[in-house]
């Protein structure tokens, strides 16, 4: 994708609710664009875009629908003899074959699966395979991913979870510096922060849930850092000496390259 | 539907004081019940009514879940204390009509598709009421609809016409749909051009028909246009235009 990536001044952006037109012509719909006639319409409230592969609407508002390849953090809710149910926060219910955890001798009438994976207990997976006319699959299949020892459990709405990632990773870094925790966040809006002691914990979480409160402010990474009391680089006091831009504009270009980083799946 | 006595005077003002062309006014808050996924106030004259939605989510009970597209489910109540006299809360025959046609009314905006197997709830709650509130509850619920972040064709705005006075006149209140001769509310989708809902009560002349129908849609692209500018105020503050980028 970066080689292909627009100049800046090709990419149009506008702020869309549904049914509002977002151009007119021959471009190809990406996600949340339906076209009729000659006109792509946006489906969604956000951020419209268009660039020369088609145009697309970042939206600020709705649950979360599976995605392949997301990763995500889910609760044990059920097993079967051959699979768990997870709930991933989402209107489908996700599937964990559990050949995929013992291996392809798994026997039901060997294997116990409750040992492996209670019902309750929280993992963390990627999504394998969703088409819609099937609940979601996923996979444990990888480094890193699996049961989630411990941890204080947070739920967001998972159209911020661009932004309490940040640029490059630039917003969770600063919160997991600053207050010594470790911050995991699913896609679908799960976020599990572990930390060595309580008060680093709750600062994270009164941070992460600043975050989701005020996503679409401006200086949003100054407040969270005074929130958290980091002394401010100068380097970081840059972008503040800019020519005076509208701040929510800012804002929103911002969020709509932090959407494009997660796309491209440089965190996560 | 007799009329007893002038519901327009010699200035051409009705009961309320309105011209005839003229909406009674109307605010729209998105985002009030933190609850929900999507929510929206209304105040349509003196019309209170909350909508919220939930969904997509999963379908219980389960077998109503249908494979290829999204169950739309909506509940239109009036609390209680919405009415001068006390309002039976158990859903009365008219509740439940107004049930039906405002899921119908919603259904054309919506793309079901996109959600296989789940549930969108709509609840819409009355909490004062002034005549015209299932056109009021359609527009709060779209708009809900909209900040729920579900994918839709349009907005769809609602707004009533009706016979005064053998008058056509826009947006008719509680005395006027009681004792005035007409009342044709109809829900419409701006962009689309299409008309999602449309009922009449009372007798109109083909002319008059015509007549209330323009004049209703008309209403409806005034709604709309209260509907978007709610949403880009909890959106996107004041800023309406993004300006492009160098």
């Amino acid at each position: 994708m970066d080689g292909e990536q627009l100049p800046m001044q090709e990419i149009r952006r506008k702020y869309v609710i549904p049914g509002d037109k977002i151009i007119e012509g021959n471009f190809r719909p990406l996600s949340n664009v339906i076209r009729s006639g000659n006109m792509l319409i946006a489906t969604r409230i956000g951020i419209a875009e268009v660039g020369r592969d088609g145009a697309k609407v970042i939206p600020l508002s709705g649950v979360y629908i599976p995605r392949v390849n997301d990763l995500v953090i889910g609760k044990i809710i059920d097993h079967s003899s051959l699979s768990w149910e997870v709930d991933i926060n989402s209107c489908f219910s996700a599937h964990l074959p559990a050949q995929d955890v013992f291996g392809r001798d798994f026997s039901p009438a060997r294997d116990d699966m409750s040992k492996h994976l209670a019902i309750g207990d929280m993992i963390t997976a990627r999504i394998l395979a969703f088409d819609r006319t099937r609940d979601p699959m996923l996979t444990l299949q990888e480094k890193d991913l699996g049961k989630i020892p411990r941890g204080e459990l947070l739920k967001i709405s998972a159209t911020r979870v661009p932004r309490l990632i940040g640029k490059r990773g630039s917003m969770i870094q600063t919160i997991e510096q600053a207050t010594q925790t470790r911050v995991l966040i699913g896609q679908n809006g799960i976020v599990v922060v572990t930390g060595r002691n309580s008060e680093g914990t709750k600062l994270a979480v009164r941070a992460i849930r600043m975050v989701e409160e005020e996503a679409h402010t401006a200086n949003l990474t100054q407040k969270i850092r005074a929130l958290l009391n980091v002394p401010e680089t100068t380097q970081e006091q840059a972008p503040n000496t800019a020519p005076p831009k509208s701040q929510e504009v800012e804002t929103a270009i911002e969020e709509v390259e932090e959407e494009l980083e997660v796309e491209k799946g440089e965190k996560l | 539907m007799t009329q007893t006595r002038n519901l327009i005077d010699e200035n051409g003002k009705r009961t309320d004081g309105r011209t005839i062309d003229e909406l009674r006014p109307v605010k729209i808050k998105v985002g009030v019940v933190k609850n929900a996924d999507g929510s929206a106030f209304i105040e349509f004259g003196r019309n209170k009514i909350l909508a919220a939605v939930y969904g997509p989510r999963e379908v219980h009970p389960k077998h109503m879940a249908l494979p290829d597209r999204c169950v739309l489910r909506c509940r239109y109540h009036m609390s209680p204390f919405s009415t001068d006299t006390r309002k039976n809360p158990a859903p009365s025959r008219r509740e439940i009509e107004i049930s039906k046609v405002m899921r119908e009314a919603l259904e054309p905006a919506l793309i079901l598709e996109d959600y296989p197997r789940a549930a969108i709830d709509v609840f819409v709650e009355v909490l004062q009421s002034d005549g015209g509130s299932r056109c009021a509850g359609i527009t709060a619920a779209s708009v809900a609809l909209a900040d729920a972040g579900i994918n839709m064709r349009d907005i769809v705005a609602a707004c009533a016409a009706g016979k005064v006075d053998d008058k056509v006149v826009l947006d008719i209140n509680d005395t006027e749909d009681k004792e005035g001769g007409a009342d044709m509310p109809v829900a419409y989708m701006p962009h689309l051009d299409q008309v999602t809902l449309m009922q009449l009560d009372g007798v109109l002349t083909p002319e008059q028909f015509s007549e209330c129908l323009d004049k209703a849609i008309k209403g409806c692209r005034m709604v709309y246009e209260i509907q978007k500018q709610a949403l880009m105020q909890k959106y996107f503050g004041n800023e309406l235009e993004l300006k492009e980028e160098q």
